[in-house]
């Protein structure tokens, strides 16, 4: 289905930088090849202009030898270095939290076994119930209570083995509170196997690492507070164990993950230093045992956020070898580039390249700024069917590709900030550092594909651009903005951070030009971290149109401590930055904009030159109409510029269109396209008191209108009249008596 | 479902006529009830490659379950959208639309 597949180990580069290149085959061929192409449009579908690249000479151009790479996903806490363990007795303890028993396996909460397969765990068997798991280099045994935990509550798990009586004691107490009635286990159990002695060597939190199979045993759901000690409970002793733990043996280990929390570090707290690190990014900065309500910013109370939730499906880096190196030579043109990779067997992958110009030297006065962030988002995602509500939603029947099958089997290439884990729990971190098989031309119109179609018509208007990226905004600031006088966005810029915010603000304060070309901008804050490259974090909240929000508690960034959700729960609305917001989506039918009187106005007179005065403003394109799919309008309240001119309007939405959840304070029956006028796009214009200016199209639809009868239509028209004034030096003035139409 | 509406052929006709964009409001409700059916055996469109014909699935109990495929094969999206109203309208209101 998918022969061959890749990634470069970053989104962006620059001339000089030498980007690193992993493949994986899985149709079984030895070698593959890779061609670099210059990537100009990537619809090829029967209505778009159709697949178009041009070819590029590079030093990795050719035949590499390759295999299939196999992924490891799955959280967990590797332990380099945990004291050894001998003696007759042992005893774990943890609050646990299971999420996932419906898989009806072995969880482990932490481990420690040894390249003999000698081995110790504190577990949960299939059924979830709490106890010992033991190997002795022969034979395994899982010695558990009679109780099965449920899914979503918290308990104590306090397992004590006593060898030289042959006995396991096991307490398994609900700690969560509330009204549910728990039993509580309070077992001993007959043990036949002695106690293995291992010298000092790894451990691992929420999986096993069995030396034959690698991590295997993932535990899905939340733990705090692991610790291991030497010696065993009486069983008074036992009934007596609350946390924090004052138990009277001595301890081996003892994590206390309420420190580090902002970052992957954990930090054994019981003197014997056996610090650990979280891998495939857990979510941090989650809720533990005893929190009910105190606070919502983990920052303010560490310790009632001390839980770290492990999915069996997290993934931040497959770590793959390189299998090509490309040293970007220094003259090479700033673009959209991709390594297409093909095999003797037919399999064909196109791994993008976003390309910068050389720092400091912009080649153009105009850039696109590729919306890596969004792309990084929607990576792989499963959303569409696997959520009941996508079909209602859509308004039309679901269509599964190639890669959508593909996707649905393979698990282990990670989700998306749109899909829940398999345990039912939102995603909030997404990486870059897997084969994002939705972030490649010839798939279907969205984001990175419908954003080709703004490279198109640039290539196809013979302007001269840059491509610039989030991800480099987001590192650079408005250093990387300055050289340009006019940057284009991509169709549905969503996702930004504090950092990219403050750059395109601080850009346009110092007289640039935005051309907003999509729907749907600006609306959720995520966050990054240095430590982890790639990877973007979102903490969906109350509001906003969302697949999931994250539990109450949970809505400040673990990488940051930015609170997260809609930059509209922010402070930082959309439609303050670029005079329009998200109000309805809907994506059975795209439609068309009529001109306002306000388009009339000698302001707007460049933008409206050569089109007609009772145009309808794109009533065609690939996607049935220029406004469609996500719609933004102007918002005086949420700080649309009073002077704005709202140029057009979209009229003529379906059923299926609806308004958006942050727009209503309560439900009520009136939220569609045909009933409610919040529905629409709006094409809106102003100035800046900078000299610049802002033009935003309001819809995810408008780029897929561009190519329209050979590029020669009203919705090119209009764009190329913005682009072109918004590059003359000319500055633009703030109206004395033109108040605009808000 | 029957007592939606008494007469409910038309609303079959005007889906005929336009599977996506504007429907009456009797209309909006039955397509809100059959996109609304359970996710085990839900049904969906498979096309590998664009331009290729559209084949019918279900999907399985679960996401983690495979799709199965019906047998049928549509060339457009619009004759896809009808043969699907036809399956869930029997599913509806329990008898087959008697239009072709």
């Amino acid at each position: 289905m998918v022969g061959i597949m890749g990634y470069w180990d970053r989104l962006s580069a620059r001339p000089g930088d030498a980007p690193e290149l992993k493949v994986s085959i899985e149709d079984g061929s030895p070698s593959f090849r890779i061609e670099v192409v210059r990537l100009i449009c990537g619809d090829d579908g029967p209505s778009g202009p159709g697949f178009k690249t041009r070819s590029i000479a590079s030093e990795v151009n050719g035949v590499h030898p390759g295999r299939r790479q196999a992924i490891a996903i799955g959280s967990y806490v590797h332990v380099p270095s945990l004291n050894a363990i001998r003696g007759e007795a042992i005893t774990f303890a943890a609050l646990v939290m299971p999420t996932w028993l419906g898989k009806r396996a072995t969880q482990c909460i932490v481990s420690r076994q040894h390249r003999s397969s000698k081995g110790m765990a504190l577990a949960i068997d299939p059924a979830g119930r709490g106890g010992l798991w033991l190997h002795d280099g022969t034979s395994e045994i899982l010695v558990t209570c009679d109780v099965a935990m449920r899914e979503g509550a918290w308990y104590l798990l306090v397992v004590s083995f006593d060898a030289s009586v042959a006995k396991v004691r096991i307490l398994q107490r609900p700690v969560g509170g509330g009204q549910r009635i728990e039993r509580e286990a309070m077992e001993d159990r007959s043990f036949g196997l002695p106690m293995p002695s291992l010298p000092a060597g790894a451990a691992t939190i929420a999986a096993r690492h069995d030396p034959g199979a690698g991590i295997v045993a993932h535990f899905d759901g939340r733990i705090e507070a692991p610790a291991i000690f030497r010696g065993a409970l009486e069983a008074d002793q036992l009934a007596r164990v609350v946390h924090p733990f004052e138990i009277d043996l001595p301890a081996i280990a003892g994590w206390d993950f309420s420190r580090h929390i902002g970052s992957a570090d954990v930090a054994d707290v019981s003197g014997n230093d056996s610090h650990g690190r979280c891998i495939n990014l857990p979510t941090r900065a989650v809720t533990g045992h005893a929190w009910h309500g105190q606070t919502m910013d983990w920052r303010a109370r560490p310790d009632l956020f001390g839980a770290i939730h492990f999915h069996s499906d997290d993934l931040e880096d497959c770590g793959w070898g390189t299998d090509a190196t490309w040293r970007l030579p220094v003259e090479i043109k700033s673009g959209v580039y991709a390594a297409r990779l093909t095999t003797d067997r037919g399999a064909e992958d196109l791994v993008p390249l976003f390309i910068l110009p050389p720092k400091g030297r912009n080649g153009a006065s105009l850039a696109f700024l590729a919306s890596t962030f969004t792309y990084l988002a929607y990576a792989n995602s499963h959303h569409g069917y696997e959520d009941p509500l996508s079909e209602p939603a859509y308004g039309t029947l679901l269509v599964l590709d190639r890669i959508d099958l593909f996707l649905k089997e393979r698990r282990d290439l990670g989700v998306s900030l749109y899909d829940r884990h398999r345990d039912g729990s939102g995603s909030c971190y997404s990486s870059a550092r897997r084969p994002i098989l939705n972030m490649r031309p010839k798939r279907r119109i969205w984001n990175f594909n419908a954003d080709l179609h703004i490279i198109d018509w640039l290539e196809e208007s013979g302007m001269d651009y840059d491509v610039l990226t989030d991800d480099v905004l987001h590192e650079e600031g408005v250093g990387l903005l300055n050289p340009y006088r006019c940057i284009l966005t991509g169709s549905h810029p969503e996702y930004h951070t504090t950092q990219t915010l403050d750059g395109i603000e601080k850009w346009l304060g110092g007289g640039g030009r935005l051309v907003y070309l999509g729907g749907n901008g600006f609306y959720w804050r995520v966050a990054t971290h240095e430590a982890h490259p790639g990877v973007i974090e979102v903490r969906r909240g109350e509001a906003g149109t969302r697949c999931f929000e994250m539990p109450a508690g949970e809505r400040h960034n673990q990488f940051d401590g930015e609170s997260g959700g809609l930059w509209r729960s922010n402070g930082r609305p959309p439609q303050r930055l670029v005079g329009v917001g998200f109000v309805a989506e809907g994506f059975d039918s795209c439609h068309w904009y009529e001109r306002t009187e306000a388009s009339f106005d000698p302001r707007a007179a460049f933008i409206f030159e050569g089109i007609a005065k009772d145009d309808r403003i794109g009533d065609f394109g690939i996607l049935g109409g220029a406004a469609g799919l996500e719609l933004d309008a102007a918002d005086a309240i949420l700080g649309t510029p009073t002077h704005a001119l709202t140029l057009a309007r979209s009229t003529g939405h379906s059923n299926v269109y609806l308004v958006t959840v942050e727009e209503m304070m309560s439900t009520h029956p009136s939220v569609d396209g045909l009933d409610n006028p919040l529905v629409r796009a709006e094409l809106v214009f102003f100035e800046t008191p900078s000299g610049g200016a802002i033009f935003a199209t309001g819809s995810i639809a408008w780029a897929a209108s561009l190519s329209h009868h050979q590029y020669s239509n009203n919705v090119a028209r209009i764009t190329s009249n913005v682009v072109c004034r918004f590059l003359e030096p000319t500055p633009f003035t703030l109206p004395e008596r033109s108040p605009g139409n808000l | 479902m029957d007592n939606l509406c008494q007469d409910v052929a038309h609303l079959a006709q005007e889906f005929r006529a336009r599977p996506h964009g504007r429907h009456s409001a009797d209309l909006q409700r039955v397509l809100n009830r059959m996109r609304s059916e359970p996710f085990a055996g839900r049904y969906v469109l498979v096309q590998e490659h664009k331009g290729q014909p559209y084949r019918l699935a279900q999907l399985g109990a679960t996401p983690l379950d495979p799709i199965s495929y019906t047998g049928d094969t549509f060339v457009t999206l619009d004759e896809a959208e009808w043969a699907v109203f036809k399956l869930r309208w029997r599913r509806l209101f329990g008898r087959d639309l008697m239009i072709g």
